[in-house]
């Protein structure tokens, strides 16, 4: 007989290490927000040991924490659908390069992370600002020049620049995996090159532009450097507001309630819409 | 009048040379196939004749009419790929009906024609699985089905049957065979496997290193192989490197008897005689002493290798039921002249 202890102590073992780590630094964590959402604040004698609902109550019915969370959700999805429209053939496009370009160009996706989110932010907001870059080409052409820092439009260009990464690579992996003769098989039934790509290419990338949409709406509806250097005191993304709750206003359930509310929000949104494509996918694909 | 022609057709590869000045002409209905060792630029010239690859040089035409550097999708030729390149996205029938598609058939006859072609390879019942739903052969005749319903004027399959197992590949060659003989469809095959290329090609061209080496029938190849290379490729093959002596040639100390006119006496020679050509007859009665080395049982026939004064030999004789003789015993060769075959050259082993 094969002595069966042993075996059965090894996956706890090996799990063990990641699941405290997990434990500690994600779920405690988020407990404690949660527990601290439902705590009542006072401005003068500051956080009650009294059970409330009244900041959920409070968040819900106030249109200036309903339009935060509107553009919040507007702003993660136009950057999602600007990072597919551009990553998906930038994707396509690497991987029918030849190396060394190949190598280079990859590096040159993956260049926004490497530099500090800080500097990078602070570069866009020299190139967007009233005397920038790109108001100065304007006026050189004539152009009369336009107020882009400090609006929803910075806020986009600056995360769609750190977020492309997050959708080419898992459309690449996609793609390198599709038998390139299928494309061919398709120009000999009389396809061209663009009905290829769309008919035959394309659907087989469903699930790579999936998963990246998904990490681009997630890291985009929780973004708080580029909304709060790009977007200015005015113009609160959710992130950006749960820290003033947290800093300014000092009012840490109310903070709490936000975080919670995005958090539940996001996961909602982010399930469906994976419920909603990988259903179809997986039906075609298997 | 040749059907397609290419003519002096090249490809390099920066400074490789894949395929060199290959002239070729196929008449209409044959069936032909590329035969050669990977690496022999046999699938290059699929590849320029489909529209994949563009040639470096030369012309390839099609019913007289130029298509060297026409794009894939005007020329209209069906292609079976050798991973069949099914679209896994899209069902047996939508598979099929998308050449129809890109073609603007209208929907009533589009589905009339995907349900023939889909009867032609016996798939009609499978009409709504998706490719991963399928088995090895049963993809493979979705592919032949999606590249045949658009009528094309030629059938190119590249490997088709080298995915499959040994016994569905027998099976399919005859499927193959029976559908070309069906339709029609001028068809070109590549293919590493002899025994394919001579069951089922009214034609085999043999390739080597990106140069045409042979162009016959199956039988004529098997029987005249036009040197040591192709004698060897193509079916199994003794061969004996020796010298021309006018009546014989001669192998180490020994004369064998046979002819070969354009031959001048003193030459090098290689002479190849294949397994099945041999008799095994008792010791001392044949051409040829020697002694059994082994013996292997295949069934249908036994397989020999006999030590002999010039060389091991392998045999080949039928299994007639009774027992041949044993390892280590003396026995003797015996051949018919007509049988032995002499190329110029010394032989260099496939």
């Amino acid at each position: 007989m094969i002595s069966r202890s042993p075996t059965i102590s090894i996956p706890w073992l090996l799990a063990g290490p990641g699941a405290l780590f997990f434990a500690g630094l994600v779920l405690l964590p988020l407990a404690l927000t949660l527990i601290l959402s439902f705590h009542a604040y006072d401005h003068s004698t500051g956080i009650q040991n009294t059970f409330t609902l009244s900041h959920y109550i409070a968040v819900v019915t106030d249109d200036y924490y309903l339009e935060i969370f509107w553009r919040t959700l507007r702003i993660a999805a136009l950057t999602t659908l600007l990072c597919a429209v551009i990553g998906v053939p930038e994707a396509y496009i690497l991987s029918r390069m030849k190396d060394p370009w190949r190598s280079v160009f990859l590096l040159v996706i993956i260049g926004p992370l490497l530099v500090s989110v800080v500097v990078r932010t602070f570069g866009w907001s020299m190139l967007l600002g009233s005397q920038g870059l790109v108001n100065q080409a304007l006026q050189l052409f004539g152009f009369p020049s336009v107020r882009i820092l400090y609006t929803e439009t910075a806020i986009v260009i600056a995360l769609v620049h750190v977020m492309l990464p997050f959708m080419v690579i898992p459309v690449w992996t996609a793609l390198q995996k599709l038998d390139p003769m299928v494309e061919a098989a398709a120009w000999t039934l009389g396809a061209s090159h663009f009905t290829a790509l769309r008919r035959v290419v394309m659907p087989q990338v469903t699930l790579g532009m999936l998963s990246g949409s998904l990490i681009v709406f997630g890291l985009s509806a929780s973004a708080f450097a580029v909304p709060a250097l790009l977007g200015g005191r005015r113009l609160k993304m959710a992130a950006t507001l749960v820290y003033d709750e947290y800093l300014q206003e000092l009012n840490w359930p109310l903070g709490a309630t936000i975080a919670i509310i995005v958090l539940v929000a996001n996961l909602c949104i982010m399930l469906a819409y994976n419920r909603m494509v990988e259903a179809r996918a997986r039906r075609t694909l298997g | 009048m040749a059907f397609l022609t290419l003519e002096r057709v090249s490809k390099e590869f920066g400074t490789f040379t894949a395929v060199r000045d290959v002239d070729l002409t196929i008449e209409k209905g044959e069936f032909v196939s590329l035969l050669g060792p990977s690496g022999c630029g046999k699938t290059t010239t699929l590849q320029m004749i489909a529209g994949l690859l563009e040639p470096t040089h030369g012309r390839i035409s099609l019913d007289g009419r130029d298509i060297t550097r026409e794009k894939p999708n005007r020329r209209g030729l069906g292609v079976v790929f050798q991973s069949y390149a099914l679209f896994p996205h899209m069902t047996v029938a939508q598979n099929v009906a998308f050449g129809l598609e890109m073609r603007r058939v209208p929907q009533a006859e589009r589905t009339e024609r995907v349900r023939e072609a889909l009867s032609l390879v016996q798939l009609s019942s499978f009409a709504d699985r998706y490719p991963r739903q399928l088995s090895g052969g049963q993809r493979q005749r979705v592919a032949i089905a999606r590249a045949l319903v658009i009528a094309p004027p030629v059938l190119l399959l590249d490997e088709p049957l080298s995915n499959l197992d040994a016994k569905l590949r027998e099976e399919m060659q005859f499927e193959l065979r029976r559908i070309q003989r069906k339709v029609g469809t001028t068809t070109i095959m590549v293919t590493h496997d002899q025994a394919e290329a001579l069951s089922i090609s009214d034609r085999v061209v043999v390739m080597e290193n990106g140069k045409m080496t042979q162009v016959d029938a199956p039988y004529r190849l098997y029987e005249q192989p036009s040197n040591a290379f192709i004698s060897s490729f193509v079916g199994k093959t003794n061969l004996l490197s020796g010298t021309w002596r006018g009546n014989g040639a001669q192998i180490g100390n020994v004369v064998l008897e046979a002819s070969a006119p354009d031959i001048a006496p003193g030459a090098p020679i290689t002479l190849s005689i294949r397994p099945e050509k041999i008799l095994l007859r008792d010791a001392g009665s044949g051409r040829l002493d020697g002694r059994v080395l082994s013996r292997f049982f295949l069934g249908s026939q036994w397989l020999f290798t006999v030590e002999t004064p010039v060389g091991t030999m392998t045999v080949s004789i039928p299994n007639q039921g009774n027992e041949p003789p044993t390892e280590g015993s003396p026995v003797s060769l015996d051949w018919s002249p007509a049988n032995l075959r002499i190329m110029a050259g010394t032989a260099t082993a496939a």
